[in-house]
């Protein structure tokens, strides 16, 4: 079987999506690596929900560090033209008011019909809802990138999800280690695959029956 | 007689916070937007079967000898977080959206004392959180929100279909002191943030019955532009700087 992808190449083949002036919100850990491929002569702003919109690149050294400029992740950010802060409130208003266009998230299950679930393992109560079922809930557009299966293999596309959800419905398109799958109201359509990677490969690692269109692609990468 | 609002010690700022009281904390990961002066003296107060509400309940400090928390390493200075009261039992119940995850050998406070059954825990997703705490702040008694529907956020509490979108009906959040941290203010008590540390602070001035702002310096009055302050005066009741204010009784 071919190589699954690194988070690196899921992060740059997520960024792909990002279209000219769009406001994109990143949740932690895969998405946030995202930031790094913006494609070439696209301009986006990204927003973190505690309270900063048009912020830069996570810092690289410790003199780029400032304990006023970080991302929602916790990670330190640079500054940028154009940046503003606001409190909570209003950062979540911008969430909930349905005025981000993409959110980025990382996920533990999805189902067919795009319920996503990606706050709570069981045994690992409380959990940590954080900003992500607003998100879920508020942003015109959700992609979930994550593993496409756990370490013990099994699938984490599932008919229905076993974990407590964040959000029903609310998944537009899977990005995974091995493929590209959207959610429709027909079903999980694949639209690629990873290179190696066949269709029966993929269908194998998920639950539910995928459609697999005409057009299928290999991720350009 | 002129306004002051600057106390001249933290300890004074926070004598009357009584047990049992619900207390809003502002704050958000490692950004310098923790009233950490406040919360050492709410520490020295000792009030106890408080009830906390923040993004984060906080580390605390680690034992002497045991391995470092979980998250991140790097704090400002003079850094204290809410875990500082769980540590030393005057906590009875969290209402909090990031709590992160409890590790064993490594447990935070927050995650200790949940697992030995000795403190409660309301999970709130973040906007919400921050929503509720608005709604007070502007007499809202409650509002419906699709957050939470069709997940276990809705258990006990009444939905409704809006819009054709199912919604969830939360209940402002009623505190008694809010704790918050800004940097600089005037006597006044107007307030300027700087960047990402505004956060929750930002929300929850103005949103319990006594505001007790933290800020780094005071200016005169006339010293903030007017178009720059974030939080009106009007929602601030006391202030303490650390540079003019004592961290002692």
């Amino acid at each position: 079987m071919a190589e699954r992808l690194d988070e690196q190449t899921m992060a740059l083949r997520v960024a792909r999506e990002f279209e000219n002036g769009m406001v994109v919100n990143l949740g932690v850990g895969i998405p946030t690596l995202t930031s790094n491929y913006v494609p070439e002569g696209r301009e986006v702003i990204f927003q973190s929900e505690n309270g900063c919109l048009g912020y830069g690149r996570v810092a690289q050294t410790e003199a780029e560090q400032d304990f006023n400029l970080i991302n929602a992740g916790g990670q330190f950010v640079i500054g940028n033209l154009g940046m503003c802060f606001f409190d909570h409130a209003e950062s979540f208003s911008m969430i909930r008011g349905g005025h981000i266009d993409l959110c980025v998230l990382g996920g533990l299950q999805v189902s067919e019909k795009g319920d996503l679930a990606n706050w709570l393992i069981p045994g690992r109560e409380p959990g940590s809802i954080g900003g992500g079922m607003d998100l879920a809930f508020g942003a015109a557009k959700l992609i979930v990138v994550m593993t496409h299966s756990t370490k013990e293999n099994e699938p984490k596309i599932l008919k229905n999800c076993s974990y407590a959800l964040t959000a029903p419905r609310c998944v537009d398109l899977v990005v995974t280690d091995i493929a590209v799958i959207e959610v429709t109201d027909k079903g999980l359509v694949l639209k690629e695959t990873a290179p190696g990677w066949t269709a029966k490969e993929v269908q194998a690692l998920t639950e539910p029956t995928l459609i697999i269109p005409p057009d299928l692609k290999v991720m350009s990468l | 007689m002129s306004i002051n609002k600057l106390y001249d010690s933290f300890d004074n700022a926070v004598a009357d916070v009584f047990d049992g009281a619900v207390i809003l904390i502002g704050g958000f990961g490692p950004a310098d937007g923790c009233p950490s002066y406040l919360i050492r003296a709410l520490y020295r107060k000792g009030a106890k079967n408080l009830t906390l509400v923040s993004n984060g309940p906080g580390q605390g400090r680690p034992k002497p000898g045991a391995p470092p928390p979980p998250g991140p390493r790097r704090r400002p200075p003079n850094y204290d977080d809410g875990g500082l009261l769980i540590q030393n039992g005057q906590v009875i119940k969290c209402v909090c959206a990031f709590p992160g995850f409890g590790r064993p050998g490594a447990m935070s406070p927050f995650h200790q004392l949940l697992a030995d059954g000795k403190m409660a825990v309301e999970l709130v997703p973040q906007g919400t959180l921050a929503e509720r705490i608005r709604a007070s702040k502007a007499g809202v008694p409650a509002f419906y929100t699709p957050t939470g529907a069709g997940t276990i956020i809705e258990k006990g509490k009444e939905t409704r279909m809006i819009d054709g979108k199912m919604c969830v009906l939360e209940h402002a959040l009623k505190a008694d002191f809010a704790l918050v941290r800004a940097n600089k203010s005037d006597r006044w008590g107007n307030l300027v943030y700087q960047g990402t540390s505004r956060n929750f602070n930002g929300a929850m001035a103005g949103a319990a019955k006594v505001t007790i702002a933290e800020v780094n310096e005071m200016v005169e009055l006339g010293g903030l532009d007017p178009e720059g302050i974030a939080t009106p005066s009007i929602y601030v009741n006391r202030v303490c700087s650390r540079k003019d204010s004592r961290e002692g009784a």
